[in-house]
Order: structure tokens, then sequence, then C-alpha cells
């Protein structure tokens, strides 16, 4: 009873929330509906189960991709009238991409019903380890069986990075603002303050 | 708790809600007592520092200072700039307030006193803990004024930054503990040190851990030296500028609530917990929770002090501690204690 309850009100969440995502006037609001529907989604993990993907969601989404789209969203200061403007000019493009997104569900939908698709022979590698718990079946699958395609995944990631690095980095030219932190940490009171006793009427040179 | 509401005659169901909501009170309404409290120790303690008295008024030893506090912010009236986001404007103190009590429920306060004893328990801390970040932004962003748009930013980049190093920290905590369970964790803790000393701060790979999830805690909850965002001198008071009463006070409730979650921490994952500091069968008569408590105040008390005597550090010294002293190290910690554990505990 209550796990229906809790299934129908997260999905109903998350498919407001992402519908809110587009209709939002506001950019920023339309982030905060984007968080909301991560968040929901993470509920429906849980309920399934998969209490470690659901909170590696709220970590990864909720938590730091978020906050960058939120952060750039709110530094642009979007003016929303000049990007519907161009509304008409993007329509065809926008319905020929819906388009594709409806074929692609229908007969997602379509394949399912058909029956599910063998994927290999199942030689109960992948099997989940009974009485373990979420984090110790994924570790094991991810570093037995898919070892591979994992590190893959992360050297991708890698050069992504590199290649951000690379894309922002500007020789540093100008020498103004730069500070020689070690240089900062190893003055001593000693080499910054003089006890002088200037004569009355006489300065001091420093 | 459950079997006793089952025992005065509800179903499974019934007593488990039951239960669940009186468990959320027995933690919450003490916790908001206790944040209460703290501001009045933090207070006292700085006021102590710089020799002067502190609150010393109201009530005995001014011990209902924050009581008052909290009394005549509540009767004030609430202000809502006009320009500002009026949703968001409101949404964003009750946001860091909510977040700032949701990480309590995986806080074990003694041997099976845990709200929900997940399996997950320090993931979901560190989720939470990254969902702070939202109330600062948003109040930032919707108070409509330069000021808190300033510190928001500077919030923004100054958690993300240090959140990084904090997971670091907590996977090497894990690693060792070989559980996400925070009961795990601090069962783990027994004995640890030559077989004597409960708690992880006693391991020679641990210890500089420890160091750097403190440094990375004061960051966090944007205490001294770390309170650039609300830097009076450059900002006036940060994103809180444009709040008053009650929604004031919600931040104000939350940053310290969160303090005082950072405290336990500390106490939970590297310093044993509700264990006694020393394996001695004597010192179990003392109930747990006082253990946790005398830890989690002690930690408050090098929070304390460390804002009275600590200067302010620069924005570009922060980013630098985080970025390239923190998370370098924190790393190469990770890659050591694995490699030890690896070389030790599970073969090769």
């Amino acid at each position: 009873m209550i796990q229906t309850l809790a299934f129908y009100l997260f999905a109903a969440m998350v498919i407001a929330s992402a519908a809110l995502t587009i209709l939002a006037r506001n950019p920023v609001h339309s982030v905060m509906w984007l968080i909301s529907s991560f968040f929901n989604a993470a509920g429906l993990m849980i309920i399934i189960g998969a209490e470690f993907i659901a909170m590696l969601l709220v970590i990864v989404y909720v938590g730091a991709v978020a906050v960058l789209f939120l952060f750039i969203v709110m530094m642009l200061n979007i003016d929303f009238a000049e990007l519907r403007a161009g509304f008409m000019k993007n329509f065809p493009v926008g319905i020929a991409i819906a388009l594709v997104l409806l074929a692609e569900l229908v007969l997602g939908i379509g394949a399912y019903r058909a029956g599910a698709l063998e994927l290999g022979v199942p030689d109960g590698s992948a099997a989940p380890i009974l009485g373990a718990s979420n984090i110790e079946n994924i570790g094991a699958l991810m570093y037995g069986r898919y070892l591979f395609l994992f590190e893959t995944a992360g050297l991708i990631l890698l050069v992504a990075m590199i290649g951000a690095i690379v894309l922002t980095h500007r020789e540093q030219r100008a020498p103004r603002g730069h500070q020689n932190i070690a240089k900062q940490i190893a003055r001593q009171p000693e080499d910054a303050i003089v006890n002088t006793k200037p004569e009355v009427g006489k300065g001091v040179q420093l | 708790m459950t079997a006793f509401f089952q025992s005065l005659g509800m179903t499974y169901e019934w007593a488990w809600f039951t239960s669940t909501i009186a468990g959320i009170l027995l933690i919450a309404l003490p916790l908001m007592l206790a944040v209460a409290m703290i501001i009045y120790v933090d207070r006292k303690i700085w006021a102590a520092m710089a020799l002067r008295k502190g609150p010393n008024v109201v009530g005995p030893f001014g011990l209902l200072q924050s009581f008052a506090d909290g009394l005549k912010v509540f009767l004030q009236e609430t202000i809502i700039p006009s320009a500002a986001n009026k949703g968001l404007f409101l949404l964003a103190p009750i946001i860091t307030f909510t977040v700032a009590l949701l990480a309590w429920a995986v806080i074990p306060f003694n041997s099976g006193a845990v709200l929900a004893d997940i399996n997950v328990g320090l993931l979901y801390i560190l989720a939470v803990s990254s969902l702070g970040v939202y109330g600062v932004v948003i109040s930032g962003w919707a108070s409509n004024s330069k000021y808190p748009f300033f510190s928001a930013m500077r919030a923004a980049a100054q958690m993300i930054s240090y959140e990084v190093s904090i997971g670091f920290t907590l996977v090497c905590v894990v690693l060792w503990a070989g559980t996400f369970n925070m009961n795990g964790i601090v069962l783990a803790q027994q004995g640890h040190g030559l077989g004597f000393v409960n708690g992880f701060f006693f391991n020679p790979l641990l210890f500089p851990m420890w160091v750097v999830f403190l440094i990375s805690a004061l960051a966090e909850t944007a205490r001294a030296p770390f309170d650039l965002t609300e830097a009076e001198s450059e900002l006036v008071a940060g994103y809180q500028t444009e709040y008053s009463s009650m929604s004031f006070a919600l931040f104000w409730l939350g940053e310290y609530a969160n303090v005082l979650l950072m405290c336990t921490l500390n106490a939970v994952l590297f310093f044993g917990g509700w264990l006694p500091p020393v394996e001695w069968s004597l010192l179990y008569y003392v109930p747990g929770w006082l253990w946790l408590f005398i830890k989690i105040f002690f930690f408050f008390f090098v929070f304390s002090w460390i804002k009275a005597t600590v200067p302010r550090f620069r924005y570009d010294q922060l980013m630098r501690l985080g970025w390239k002293i923190f998370l370098p190290l924190s790393l190469l910690f990770v890659v050591l204690i694995s490699g030890w554990l690896m070389l030790t505990r599970y073969g090769v």
C-alpha cells in the first residue's frame, strides 16, 4: 500500500517537475524544478531498493551538477524575452527532435511488449550476490566483470577533463595579481617589523 | 521502539509510523535546544577569549540569552524587499534549516540508538550536506541585491571545493571501516589504537585525514577563519543581509545545527562516537550518548577557539588550500590507505 502511494507520489512529482522545468519562464526557477525532478527520481530509486544509486544521484546531480547550472544561470542573467524572440525560428527543429524522441519511446515500448531482448548468453556471472548490500554488488560487477569498460569510462572522462583545461588555459603574461605563496608563508614577524627610536623632530628612513 | 508501540496493540505499519515520528521528535527537539544553548556557549567562549563577560543578564549566568533573542526575532516583522523574488526568498531559509536537520537521521547516539540504520549512512550524510549550498545560493540570488549575490557566489565555490576533499577523507574512513553504515564505522574503531584506544585518529594513516576533515568542516560550515560568505568588512552580512525576523533566525539555527553536525561527524568518524575514549570496562558504565556529547562539546570548543583566535583567510588562499593542498593530499591518502589495506588485510 505505502509503496504504491510513494511510487505514485514520486512519479507524479518527477513528471510535474520535468514539465515545469521547460514551462517555467524564469531560468532560475527552471533549474530549481530540474533539481526537484532529480530529487524525486532519487526517491524512485530508493523504492526499487537501489539506495546506492539514489545517493549518488543526489550527490552528483543535485549536489554538484545542478549547483553549477544554477551558478551559470545566475551569472549569465539571461533575458528570457530575447530568447523567446527566436522561438518561431527554432520551432521546426524542436518539433523534429520531439518526434524522434516520441518514435523512440513508442519503438522501445513496442520492443518490450514483443519480448525482452536477450543480451548474450546468461552465464550467471552477472547475477547479484545474495545477502550482500547494494554497494558490494555494484563493486563486484564494476571491478570484476566490467573492469575494462569501467576503466575506459574513466579514461574518457580524464581526456575530457584535460581537454577542458587545455581549452581554457592561458599562459600568464602579465605578472599582476600573481602571488608567491611560499614567500608569504615563510615571512616572519622579524622580517616585517622594525623597532626604531627616532629622535624628536626627525623622521624614520625605511 | 516499534516493538513498544506494537505492544500497545497497534499493527506493525502503524507502530513503525508512530515510532518513526516519535524518533524524529526525540532528535529534533533536543537538537533545537542544543543549538540554542550552543549559541550561548559560543558567545561565552568567544567573550572569555577576548576578556569580556559575554551574555550575563538574561537568566542565571545569561543562560536564557538565546531564548530571549529567539523571542525577539519571533516578534519582529518579516520584511521582504520589493525587488526580491518572493517565493525563492522565503524558500531559501527553509531549505537551509531543513537540510541541517535531515542529516541527523543517521547519526548513532548509542549502540542501536539511531533513527535510520541504513547501509549507505555516510553517503546519505554526504548527499544531504551537498544540499546545504542551495539555501545560501538561492537566498543570495533571490534577494536581488549586490552583497548577498557576491556572498552566494563565494559560498557556492567554497562549498563545492571543500566537499571534494571531505568526500575523499570519508572514503578513507570507509575503506578502513569496510562499511558505509554509521554504527558499523563506530564499532570498527573499537580498540583500534594498540588494542585500547577507541578511534581512528590514533591511526598514523588516518590522522592526517582527520586534520584535513576538521579544516574542511570549518570551510564547509563557513565558520571562521573561512567565513568569507559573511565577511562583514566586505559584504555587510553576506547572504543574510536582506533577511529579518524568523527567516533570519532559520538561517542562524540551520548554521549552528550544521556546525554541531560537523562536530558530531568528527566525533563519530575519527574519535569513536559513543564508545568511551579508551577500552576499559569501567568506562562502559557511563552511557554511550554521554561520551558522544562530551566529544561533540569538545569539538565545538575547538571550533569556537579557532573562531576567536584565527584571522580570516583571503579568498585566493582559501581556494588554494582546497584545490592545491587538500585535494592532492586526500587523493594520495586514498591510494596509500587502499594500498596498505590490500597489503595487510585483504592480501594480494
